[in-house]
């Protein structure tokens, strides 16, 4: 596999509600949510702000990174479960903000919070394939929570944008191979016209993010002939701050390892965002040489494996757009009331 | 009447069996409980399977057809006893009856519950059914608020306390522990339970029993037939049943349950054992508070004591008399129809002198409580070594 990262963005929006402000509202008792969840606060969106937004953001830092001429992207898919349109793409919307129309083939692409990950292995196999120079995944999401749900902790919004481009010059890192792993298991779903996911509540946990992040971590390993010590660092689904540390132990990871790549406590689960912030976190500190394991995870469900080593380029391009980081440290707190706004539950 | 001993048992691990399907579950039990006895399934002249309800929690009724169909033992009988979360306890009386009738001699006992295939509040809304919907589920009362109604006047008028409550759970989860079929095992403490998440006052997550799936079985055979199978039958040396009203708020007391007095005194008579003969005891304990009332209305120690007699280790394993050394429903586990069998199963190994790091030394005389709703239904038996 001769393919690489070109370029990657992201983008978080400022406002922040911390968990003792919900479990306020709910009467529940907001140290055991917190030490339930491993989680402070997470991001919200403005009233303006939706999914394609926020993709059109971490589409700007991506390409402006890259230093690529977005004429030469020829794909972009966009995954989320938030798209602002049914029918009408997102990735169009995104195309023609970053000027990569109309020579381009685009679509929007949903698997719960792996959306994003599968797009990545779409441009893998199309820059593979010279079909495409350059291809743009994006994972983006303004997640929902029903209120009073235990979800509304953590559903965050957030995006990052990955472009795929063949390994040479430009590449600061290169994709080494992927993996997946999927089946049919509904643990966590959202039917037409419904305006809030349900979820199978322990049931989300062992048979689904467990079984299927394990799993196809072990199929790349495998593939590959690679253990975790070869990794310098592991990034996982993270939908709560939980998960991604027990998943990595299981496979052998140190907390090390595991928690450059784990922001959840921060800003929450950014969905189709999650497992590619995270990503992006880890290159925003890796040196030329360092290895890193990510893996995603889609309720439904599947995950999808990448093993990335980082080549030379990448410090150059490292602080020509906001990192991870200033997202997280730039921060707004919102009170209950006006969380209530931006998210739309009260109308005028 | 005929004698009837116990022959052969067997279990499923008990938990959140997402990967097994309700007749997957009732074969594996069936299955065990055949190689124990060492019986062909030829020999099975009919079965009594304890189901609360398959018909909530999996869409699927009429599971006697099934399964018997899938255990390839069609056409004998099968026949599905339902009492709430009794129903185990009364597929195992239903056969033991038909054994010492004569009407049969081989008969499976068996008890099933898949809980974990719809959402917990659906599983709520699916046990209440066996409140009085009228008077109890439509204003809104569930299981647990029922028994914290108990439990509170139980505090009230005894003085038990919520620390006392909460070693009921610290002593069965350590009990469970032992017990490689159990859903929970691992240890908790004293705090873990205070500091759990409140559910109805005074009752806390750690004081309630959980939602889990699971299977058990036992065969029967007449006593004086059951040396052809095993070296240690188990006689089951009485059996007794009593019913009292549906709803809590018709009772004449809140802290005990009088239809526990009442079957446990025809079980004992029949088998001309009182209980201080008692050995080892599997008692209902749903909620902690129900095992607390359990121990008294069984006359293991005074009413109101039984927070007391928990609380200076009389019913630990090595006490005077140990209670649910299967971790119970709070350790083990509560798949509601299968739970009266199960228990029975924990007794015939015990009496075997099987069970392992659990094992209560010298254990002659065994008893099984099972209750259904708040008491509506109880079921008890009294088992002995047949030796």
């Amino acid at each position: 596999m001769d393919v690489g990262i070109v370029g990657y963005g992201v983008y978080i929006p400022r406002y922040r509600i911390k968990v003792e402000e919900i479990a306020k509202v709910w009467g529940m008792d907001a140290e055991r949510v917190k030490r339930g969840l491993s989680l402070e606060e997470k991001s919200v969106p403005g009233l303006d702000e939706d999914a394609a937004t926020l993709a059109v953001e971490a589409a700007r830092n991506a390409v402006k990174r890259s230093g690529i001429n977005p004429q030469d992207i020829g794909a972009i898919y966009v995954g989320s479960e938030s798209h602002p349109y049914a029918v009408k793409p997102t990735a169009t919307i995104v195309a023609e903000a970053i000027e990569a129309t109309p020579d381009l083939t685009a679509a929007d692409y949903e698997f719960a919070c792996k959306a994003g990950t599968a797009g990545i292995q779409t441009c893998v196999g199309m820059v593979g394939s010279d079909m495409i120079k350059y291809g743009m995944a994006i994972g983006t999401d303004t997640a929902q929570g029903a209120p009073g749900d235990p979800l509304e902790y953590t559903a965050a919004a957030g995006a990052a944008a990955v472009i795929v481009g063949k390994n040479g010059g430009q590449t600061i890192a290169a994709i080494e191979d992927t993996y997946s792993y999927t089946t049919d298991t509904p643990d966590f779903w959202r039917r037409e016209m419904r305006p809030y996911p349900k979820h199978g509540g322990r049931f989300t946990g062992k048979p689904a993010y467990f079984k299927h992040v394990l799993s196809a971590a072990h199929g790349l390993l495998r593939k590959l002939q690679l253990t975790p010590k070869d990794f310098t660092y592991a990034v996982f689904h993270q939908p709560n701050g939980k998960f991604p540390v027990q998943a990595g132990k299981e496979l052998g990871f140190v907390k090390d390892q595991i928690m450059p790549g784990t922001l959840v406590q921060k800003i929450g689960n950014t969905y189709s965002g999650a497992s590619m912030i995270g990503l992006a976190a880890a290159l925003d500190q890796a040196k030329p040489g360092e290895r890193i394991l990510v893996v995603s995870y889609g309720s439904g469900s599947g995950s999808d494996a990448f093993s990335i080593l980082v080549k030379e380029g990448v410090e150059a391009k490292r602080d020509i757009v906001p990192k991870v980081a200033d997202y997280i440290d730039n921060k707004i707190y919102i009170d209950y009331s006006t969380y209530a706004k931006f998210k739309q539950l009260l109308v005028r | 009447m005929r004698k009837v001993a116990i022959i052969g048992v067997g279990l499923t691990k008990f938990g959140e069996l997402w990967d097994v399907s309700l007749r997957r579950m009732m074969l594996e039990a069936g299955a065990r409980a055949i190689e124990d006895a060492g019986i062909d399934g030829k020999k099975i002249d009919a079965i009594y399977v304890g189901n609360m309800s398959a018909g909530q929690f999996i869409s699927q009724e009429h599971i006697a057809s099934l399964i018997a169909d899938h255990a390839g033992l069609t056409p004998i009988p099968c026949t599905r006893v339902e009492a709430a979360c009794a129903s185990g306890g009364l597929a195992l009386r239903q056969a033991v009856i038909t054994v010492a009738s004569g009407v049969h001699d081989i008969v499976v006992a068996a008890g099933i519950e898949k809980m974990t295939d719809v959402l917990t509040e659906q599983t709520t809304e699916a046990l209440i059914t066996a409140a009085d919907q009228e008077w109890e589920a439509f204003v809104g009362a569930t299981f647990p608020g029922l028994y914290a109604l108990m439990a509170r006047r139980h505090m009230y008028e005894f003085g038990t306390t919520e620390e006392q409550l909460a070693k009921v759970a610290v002593k069965n989860h350590h009990n469970a522990c032992s017990n490689p079929c159990a859903q929970y095992q691992m240890e908790i403490t004293v705090e873990d339970v205070l500091n759990s998440s409140p559910v109805t006052t005074p009752l806390k997550l750690l004081d309630c029993s959980p939602i889990t799936d699971g299977a058990a079985c036992v065969i029967l055979a007449p006593f004086d037939r059951a040396r052809e199978f095993t070296d240690t039958p188990i006689l089951v040396a009485g059996t007794g049943q009593a019913s009292d009203t549906i709803s809590l708020h018709d009772r004449s007391t809140l802290t005990g349950i009088a239809a526990t007095n009442k079957a446990s005194e025809l079980a004992y008579k029949m088998a001309g054992v009182g209980p201080n003969d008692i050995d080892l005891a599997e008692v209902h304990d749903c909620f902690t508070i129900a095992e607390i009332m359990a121990i008294e209305d069984l006359g293991f120690c005074k009413k109101g004591d039984g927070g007391k007699v928990t609380e200076r280790g009389e019913t630990a394993i090595g006490g005077q008399i140990p209670i649910n050394t299967s971790g119970g429903l709070k350790g083990k586990g509560h798949p509601v129809g299968a739970t009266g069998i199960a228990q029975a199963v924990e007794i015939t190994q015990q009496l075997r002198g099987e069970a392992g790091k659990r094992q209560v030394s010298g254990a002659e005389i065994g008893l099984t409580h099972n209750v259904g709703g708040s008491g509506g239904t109880v079921v008890v038996h009294v088992m002995r070594r047949g030796d």
